[in-house]
């Protein structure tokens, strides 16, 4: 039995965070993320979790003892927010080398500097490389939901991935929105036990963790990684499968709303996504044929799927909250244009780098991309293939 | 511990490690690791003994063993340790184990001070072990926090104006005890026997335990390889390392020598060294000795012992 509550993003992953009850969580409080581990801290202290707390001194330690706890033989999470993300980096790459499934809710917020507490991909988007499955959520549903399908990507034998699931900060992790939080124990049978194969903690069979590896295993173990994060794909869809069984809410690599006849269409990830689809209500009310790609699964990337649902679009906007510096679009628009020239797709694609440091972006500004791709179409021209949108000049 | 006791230890840190001849890291962790009477999980900072004993497909650990990187092992082990009583609280395990983390003075004086700090404040029963041998050995000798004044390293070389190291080392010992764990201690190994007993003490501590070990590195120290235990003794008779320990607050100190030595005696059969005896640089090895018969003085003081 599911119920309807009113949650704030971080009240409701805190909430999945309980209902998964993690053997070990280590964390550390950064704006915007600290309501979560606030709210889970008190779920420790009043016992309805069997979690041990394990409150470090910094990002670096958050994800380094999570390493530690998650190669034990124990299910491990943290959770953080931009600087630190960038913080735990180096670590990052460990936890993913290692192949540790631990599940890291990531508040999104603007990298420093100059320091900005709000909204943008920039932490997220750099973190892009570093091995770790990405998920996106819309709002706090979706971010609630990806959290518990997260445990059970990570863990499959396939996969032994970490995963980090996104929310935007302040505006999924600080409104209160109406969701459905499954039953305590629905969650506890979707997610079951945690049953790892070698593990520290094992005076029968000892093992050794992240041992010097050098020019004649390094490249196998890379490659094995990469197989896994290819195989990871068909587990995220398979759960997907299982969770709507639950829940009978649908998730896939990415959503598509009124893309099928789309002649324009936007992509966009988390909670732009919302605003975007009211854009699209508006234009296909006064019959433009506007559609939206939503990416839930960024990393693994499902390009061919992506390439595929894009192919008969004429012009397409990626918004990209996130500069990376590249001079050459964001981090989204290269992903996406990539796949639309593997098909030889006859589709325009422009980049928006929008919203950076919590900057709104709202439903007329939206709707003003749209009407920039109809010029493209009529005219055949790209005036500006990369766009700073709403930045003054 | 008696010798016979130790003979009964079995060995859980084998041979066929890398680590150079001489190295003193490696009879140092042979000893502690025999002094556990558990099964344990042993982390390692990225440094000397972690990359001569854990090359892929190889490991000279009989134990678990996790390295994670550089700056990070009391934070890796203190999350091993939090799983280990998490998992244990629910009873999904019944076994006993130890935790110990081992880091060089480049991961504990240095890189990983914050992370040992925050380990050790959080109260994790853990061991952590550190092998300090000075300097930056495993990147090819550069000064750390715990290299003495005046020694030669690479990023502190000595040349034409520059007489090596300026500092004086950081008495990390000392700060490890403010964090008021119950057990901490400062020993050496030619007294083989004190380091088992240290470490079955620190095993033994419930919550945080603290060793600094001074472990000769002949090539960092210049010094010739056979001499590598002697040397910790030599660096006990002359009080640059003093051995005490300090358990629930109580100092106690664990060896005085017979007749206190000069400092040259140290700094002399150490290449590293060579140049503050020149023309020119006695003042230094003055300072030096000034400065270690101070600290010598503040910790008879500390343990009670006469001047």
């Amino acid at each position: 039995m599911s119920s309807k509550v009113a949650l704030t993003g971080n009240e409701a992953l805190a909430q999945a965070m309980r209902q998964i009850n993690p053997d070990v969580v280590a964390a550390y409080p950064i704006t915007p993320q600290t309501a979560m581990v606030q709210t889970f801290s008190q779920f420790v202290a009043d016992g309805e979790v069997d979690t041990e707390y394990v409150t470090v001194e910094s990002e670096h330690s958050a994800m380094s003892a999570t390493v530690g706890a998650s190669a034990a033989g124990s299910r491990a999470m943290t959770a953080t927010a931009a600087n630190g993300l960038a913080l735990m980096w180096e670590i990052l790459y460990i936890a993913s080398g290692t192949r540790l499934p631990i599940v890291m809710p990531v508040v999104n917020r603007a990298l420093s500097g100059p320091i900005n507490i709000h909204c943008d991909h920039s932490d997220a988007m750099g973190a892009r490389d570093s091995g770790w499955i990405q998920l996106y959520a819309e709002n706090a549903q979706e971010a609630y939901d990806n959290a518990i399908q997260a445990i059970r990507i990570s863990e499959h034998k396939d996969v032994l991935l970490p995963t980090m699931v996104n929310l935007d900060g302040f505006i999924t992790s600080h409104a209160v929105e109406s969701l459905e939080i499954l039953a305590d124990e629905d969650v506890k049978e979707f997610v079951g036990e945690y049953q790892p194969e070698n593990y520290l903690l094992n005076a029968d069979n000892p093992i050794a963790i992240g041992p010097l590896d050098l020019q004649d295993f390094y490249f196998e173990h890379k490659m094995q990684q990469a197989v896994a994060m290819g195989d990871a794909k068909q587990v995220i869809l398979d759960i997907a499968k299982e969770y709507k069984e639950l829940t009978a809410r649908e998730y896939g690599f990415f959503e598509s709303y009124k893309l099928d006849d789309a002649e324009v269409a936007i992509v966009a990830l988390n909670s732009t996504a919302g605003t975007a689809k009211a854009a699209v209500n508006n234009l296909r009310e006064a019959g433009v044929k506007a559609g939206l790609l939503k990416i839930r699964v960024y990393r693994p990337f499902p390009a061919e799927e992506i390439a595929d649902a894009l192919k008969d679009i004429k012009a397409v906007a990626v918004l990209d909250r996130a500069e990376s510096f590249s001079t050459n679009g964001g981090p989204v628009f290269a992903d996406i244009r990539s796949v639309l020239y593997d098909i030889k797709a006859n589709v325009e694609v422009v980049d928006y780098i929008y919203g950076l440091g919590g900057r709104d972006i709202k439903v007329e500004e939206i709707e003003s991309i749209f009407n920039d791709l109809q010029e493209i179409i009529k005219t055949g021209q790209v005036e500006n293939r990369i766009t700073h949108f709403g930045v003054r000049q | 511990m008696k010798l016979k006791e130790a003979a009964k230890t079995s060995e859980r840190f084998t041979g066929g490690h890398r680590l150079c001849s001489g190295c003193v890291a490696g009879p140092v962790t042979n000893l502690i690791m025999r002094a556990s009477k558990n099964p344990a999980v042993v982390g390692a900072a990225t440094g000397c003994l972690e990359v001569s004993s854990s090359i892929y497909p190889y490991t000279a650990w009989k134990d678990s063993f996790i390295h994670n990187a550089f700056e990070n092992s009391a934070a890796t082990v203190s999350g091993v340790e939090a799983a280990y009583r998490s998992l244990k609280k629910q009873g999904k395990m019944e076994e006993d184990f130890d935790f110990i983390a081992f880091g060089g003075d480049g991961g504990t004086y240095d890189i990983g001070f914050q992370s040992l700090s925050g380990a050790m404040e959080r109260g994790h029963d853990m061991v952590y072990v550190c092998y300090d041998n000075g300097a930056y050995m495993n990147t090819g000798i550069q000064r750390s926090s715990a290299t003495p004044k005046g020694a030669n390293t690479t990023t502190s070389p000595a040349g034409k104006v520059i007489a090596g190291k300026q500092q004086y080392r950081k008495e990390l010992t000392d700060i490890m005890a403010a964090h008021n764990i119950p057990y901490v201690a400062q020993i050496s190994p030619f007294k083989p026997q004190e380091l088992m007993k240290a470490a079955q003490k620190a095993f033994e501590t419930k919550g945080p335990a603290f060793l600094n070990v001074l472990a000769t590195c002949p090539r960092g120290w210049r010094s010739r390889a056979e001499k590598g235990i002697e040397l910790t003794k030599v660096a006990a008779d002359t009080c640059v390392w003093p051995m005490f320990e300090i358990e629930n607050g109580e100092w106690k100190l664990l060896y005085k020598p017979r007749k206190k030595k000069p400092v040259e005696e140290w700094l002399r059969q150490q290449g590293r060294f060579k140049h503050l005896f020149k023309r020119g640089n006695e003042h230094i090895i003055e300072d030096i000795q000034e400065h270690t018969d101070k600290r010598w003085n503040y910790i008879l003081e500390r343990c009670g012992e006469r001047q």
